[in-house]
């Protein structure tokens, strides 16, 4: 049974490149790039992981990431957050919010890959 | 007995008893028997020491010069005298009020106890005085010299028997003079001496002129028969010269600092005046009465080489009256040593207080003056002073050597004396002189007597040449020392009496004017101008003074006994228990003012001060306390000014610095988002990068595809950068516009052809209007192009309509131009309509998601910086970008 994993996010090189790297690490992936029916798209698919971008266009990543933890069924879902602002502040709150792990953009492949790996154990 | 023996005995007889004579008077002084002394008659009497030989002999070689001329050097001290008696009044009280000493001193209490005016005025007339005393040595010189070559003798030479003069001089004047250190008791056997002397002057020359009358001619009608009529019209009588003659004497009564001495300071009472005031000029009118008919004689019955300035000795000797002729001799003797006696007390009374004391003083700052002998020091230092200054007049008289006739030398000392007048007529009526003005002006006036008529008197022989005295310095004419800017006064005195009083009084006035009397100046001003309607100016708080040291500070100065008589007497007065009196503040401005009898106002003030050491705060001071705290009071208002002017500073740093504030928040909000928007593309960029580096077998459509993305992301990124720096420039003011007429069309076209490819991806459809398209315009042809790029990229991107229609429509209203971008889009969101502007604002429309970055605030830049307006015009039926440019500019109406 494949892993499966949702990633919201907006920039569709992005997308396309993380989708590449998943895949071929035999990971199912699933893609939503807008930020106003996030949350709703993760109650639906219930992945095993999600991929959430912080800008994101109509609503925060914070924001989805609350109302993740807010739904029953998906509360405990593994949420790895990625950030192109990388300041302390935004970490910060991530964290609060209840993020998994928090990565900033640009990121290594080879580490996206482990943090992902180890997030679906 | 040869006849210069003879002389020589008389005249040490006659010494003798003028030695005697002033012994009698000091030890009647002593036992306190004043009647005599005091009389009214020995004060006018002690005046007369007016008329020294220059009088003497040389009213008489005047007259036979220049005729009635001679008068003049009487009149202008009777009309002070009768006229001016009330000026002589208040000098008088002035002097008795404030212990003054010398003119020197005078000068110096009046303008706030001044030392260096003091030193001024004293280093002024010792150079005035100088040639006055010479004068008198060369014509005692002569007079001997006449006498005994008449004997058929030879005469000793000129110079030693000046010389000898001159010691015996200075031994008298040594032992009577400075018998007593106060300056201000009165030299009682020198005035009555001098009295003595006067009567005997004023005798020998009213029988000489008596004889001449009546025993060489018969009576005063012969005599003047005898005149030669052209005597009387030798100088022209009222003219300039005679105005200045009479000023000058009248000045010389007034500022001359022996007849100041005799005037002022060894006054007894002021009621000796009124007596003065009629008989001095009684005394100067018997003076003056036979100096024409001796003249006339001397003119008719001696030879016509005769010298005139010896018709008084040569007249009764040739008629054979030898015992006459010694008379005369006697009363031009008289005549001379009393006027180099009384000088040279003046001067060494003048030297010792305001050279030699102030000098010791600073000298021994550290120690209290009454701790040395002072009294000793300054009788010392009055003593050498008396010898300096005979031994000036001698050398005076050897290094000129008899230049010109008596009276020249006479009236250049006058002159140079006289540039006191205007301080001390103003010190005495004005309130505003000051001290600097007195300064200046006297040094302004001296400097002018120096060079038009000192320096000239030497005739080319000391400092000034006789071709500068000839042809002025380099040659200058306007700067010779007798025509100064060629006024045209022929008489070289007139002239230098124009030039060194005109210039002294102006310049005093000027100073005057212009600054401001310190507080000690102004209350010495108020004590001497009110001298006759104040009681007592000085009130004072004193706190506890040692008495013990003033004591020993009087008896130093004042000597034992006097100071503790002194003492008692205050002791008595203020009723205290002890045979000391309090040191209050009345005791001690009394005290300063003996002392100041003795040292002059400025020395007594410092030594006072040394010794109660600020611990009285007298009137003066508080004036002083009272201005230095209207000064704080002053500051302080301007400090109260200037902290209201930096609580507005502040708030304006305040604003200034909360705009910096905001302005760095706005900083940092806009790095953060270019940093988001620049990490973006990199990230794009890195991991396509490491796929193709970590991933062996891509497909080659793979390969191609991120190859391609890499690239697409990395002009992503230089335009993003390039739009950055370019905002920047833009929103700093500091963009610079090409502008050029261009026909609208032009520009279209320009932003259509950069703009195709993306046109041609989207299949969209251009709409344009060529008529509108025609006019010209006056504008940057390439930025407003960039503006319309920027709009029609934004509408094929945002559009998302299947058939994109992009229209770009231009029309004139009113005095803009319209230029339309418009899509048939579903147009922009309300909420997106805000911040479309903003830099990198995230737009939240399903269909316009993403970043709008820098496009629209740059394009909103552009048109500002062309003075127009860029907005958005939306519709339901799509977005529509209005740009409004302004056309009422000359150069595009011309396009038009």
């Amino acid at each position: 049974m494949h892993e499966r994993v949702l990633l919201i996010e907006d920039e569709p090189h992005i997308v396309e490149a993380l989708s590449f790297l998943l895949t071929r690490e035999g990971i199912s992936v699933s893609t939503h790039s807008d930020g106003i029916d996030a949350a709703q798209t993760v109650a639906r698919l219930a992945p095993d992981l999600v991929i959430l971008d912080v800008m994101l266009p109509g609503k925060s990543g914070f924001d989805i990431l609350a109302e993740i933890r807010q739904a029953e069924a998906v509360a405990n879902t593994p949420v790895l957050m990625l950030t192109a602002k990388g300041q302390l502040r935004d970490r910060a709150a991530a964290q609060a919010a209840g993020a998994s792990l928090f990565m900033t953009k640009p990121f290594s492949n080879k580490e996206i890959i482990a943090n992902v790996k180890s997030l679906l154990k | 007995m040869g006849s210069f023996n003879l002389l020589v005995s008389i005249c040490l007889i006659y010494v003798l008893a003028l030695f005697l004579i002033a012994y009698v008077a000091e030890r009647a002084a002593d036992r306190g028997r004043f009647n005599f002394l005091r009389s009214p008659l020995v004060y006018t009497l002690s005046i007369s020491v007016y008329c020294t030989a220059w009088t003497y002999y040389g009213a008489v070689g005047s007259a036979a010069r220049n005729g009635l001329e001679f008068i003049t050097i009487y009149l202008g001290p009777t009309l002070v005298f009768i006229g001016w008696w009330w000026v002589l009044r208040k000098l008088v009280r002035i002097g008795r009020e404030q212990r003054i000493t010398s003119i020197a001193d005078l000068l110096s209490s009046r303008y706030g106890k001044s030392g260096p005016l003091a030193v001024l005025v004293t280093l002024l007339a010792v150079i005035g005085t100088t040639p006055y005393i010479a004068l008198q040595l060369q014509s005692l010189a002569l007079s001997f010299e006449v006498f005994t070559t008449s004997g058929g003798e030879e005469a000793p030479s000129p110079t030693s028997t000046a010389f000898y003069v001159a010691v015996g001089l200075a031994v008298f004047t040594i032992v009577f003079g400075t018998r007593n250190l106060d300056a201000n008791e009165r030299h009682h056997g020198v005035v009555t001496a001098i009295a003595v002397e006067a009567i005997v002057k004023l005798a020998a020359l009213l029988s000489v002129g008596i004889f001449v009358v009546w025993g060489v001619a018969n009576g005063p009608t012969d005599i003047f028969t005898r005149m030669d009529p052209e005597l009387l019209n030798a100088g022209e009588i009222f003219n300039k010269r005679w105005l200045t003659l009479t000023l000058l004497s009248a000045t010389a009564i007034l500022c001359l600092p022996r007849m100041f001495q005799v005037i002022v300071v060894e006054n007894d009472n002021e009621r000796n005046l009124a007596t003065a005031s009629w008989a001095f000029p009684l005394y100067l009118f018997l003076m003056s009465l036979f100096v024409l008919p001796i003249a006339i004689a001397g003119l008719s019955t001696l030879p016509s080489n005769a010298n005139p300035d010896l018709f008084v000795l040569t007249v009764p000797l040739a008629q054979g009256q030898s015992t006459l002729a010694t008379f005369a001799f006697l009363g031009g003797f008289s005549s001379a040593t009393s006027m180099v006696i009384v000088a040279s007390i003046a001067l060494s009374t003048m030297m010792s207080n305001h050279i030699v004391l102030p000098l010791w003083l600073r000298v021994n700052a550290s120690r209290n003056p009454a701790s040395d002998d002072v009294r000793l020091l300054l009788l010392r230092s009055r003593r050498v002073s008396i010898a300096v200054v005979l031994a000036l007049g001698f050398l005076y008289f050897q290094f000129t050597g008899g230049t010109g006739a008596l009276a020249s030398i006479g009236l250049i000392a006058f002159l140079g004396v006289a540039q006191v007048l205007p301080a001390m007529i103003g010190g005495l009526f004005w309130s505003s002189a000051t001290r600097s003005a007195a300064i200046t002006g006297i040094c302004v006036g001296f400097a002018f007597w120096a060079y038009t008529l000192f320096l000239p008197s030497f005739g080319g022989s000391f400092i000034l040449t006789s071709s500068t005295l000839a042809n002025g310095p380099f040659g200058i004419s306007g700067l010779t020392p007798h025509n100064l800017l060629n006024v045209q006064i022929n008489d070289p005195l007139v002239h230098a009496v124009f030039w060194s009083l005109g210039m002294n009084t102006f310049v005093f006035v000027l100073v005057s004017v212009m600054t401001t009397p310190s507080a000690i100046e102004r209350l010495q001003s108020v004590q001497f101008i009110n001298v006759f309607g104040q009681i007592s100016a000085r009130r004072g708080i004193t706190r506890s003074t040692p008495i013990e040291d003033l004591l020993v500070l009087a008896q130093r100065i004042l000597g034992r006994e006097e100071a503790m008589a002194l003492f008692k007497t205050q002791a008595v007065a203020q009723d205290t228990d002890t045979p000391l009196p309090d040191p209050t503040s009345e005791f001690i401005t009394t005290l300063e003012r003996e002392i100041a009898g003795n040292v002059g106002a400025a020395a007594a003030h410092a030594m006072m001060g040394q010794v109660t050491g600020g611990a009285e705060i007298s009137f003066e001071d508080m004036i002083a306390v009272a201005d230095e705290t209207a000064q704080i009071m002053e500051y302080s208002a301007r400090l109260e000014t200037q902290s209201t002017e930096l609580a507005q500073t502040a708030e304006q740093l305040r604003t200034a610095n909360d705009k910096l504030t905001e302005l760095s928040k706005q900083k940092d909000t806009f790095l953060s988002q270019v940093s988001h928007e620049l990490r973006t593309p990199m990230t794009s960029i890195r991991t396509f990068a490491e796929i193709l580096r970590d991933s062996d077998p891509l497909e080659p459509e793979q390969l191609n595809n991120f190859a391609s993305i890499i690239h697409d992301e990395s002009i992503r990124l230089t335009r993003l950068l390039d739009d950055i720096l370019d905002l920047s420039f833009m929103e700093n003011g500091r963009v610079q516009l090409h502008m050029e007429t261009v026909p609208l069309s032009k520009i279209i076209d320009r932003a259509l052809t950069t703009t195709q490819a993306q046109v041609n991806d989207q299949g969209a459809k251009i709409l344009r209007d060529a008529d509108a398209e025609k006019m010209m315009l006056y504008t940057d042809p390439d930025r407003l192009s960039q503006v319309l790029i920027n709009l029609v990229s934004n509408a094929l991107k945002h559009c998302g309509a299947d058939q994109p229609e992009i229209a770009v429509l231009s029309g004139i209203y009113g005095d803009q131009l319209i230029i339309d971008v418009a899509d048939n889009g579903s147009g922009i969101s309300k909420d997106d309509i805000e911040i479309i502007f903003e830099k990198f604002a995230k737009l939240s429309s399903k269909v316009t998601a993403g970043s709008a970055g820098l496009g629209l605030p740059i394009s909103r830049e552009i048109v500002k910086n062309l003075g127009g307006t860029l907005s958005y015009e939306g519709t339901q039926n799509g977005a529509i970008f209005r740009v409004a440019l302004p056309i009422a500019n000359e150069h595009q109406q011309a396009a038009q």
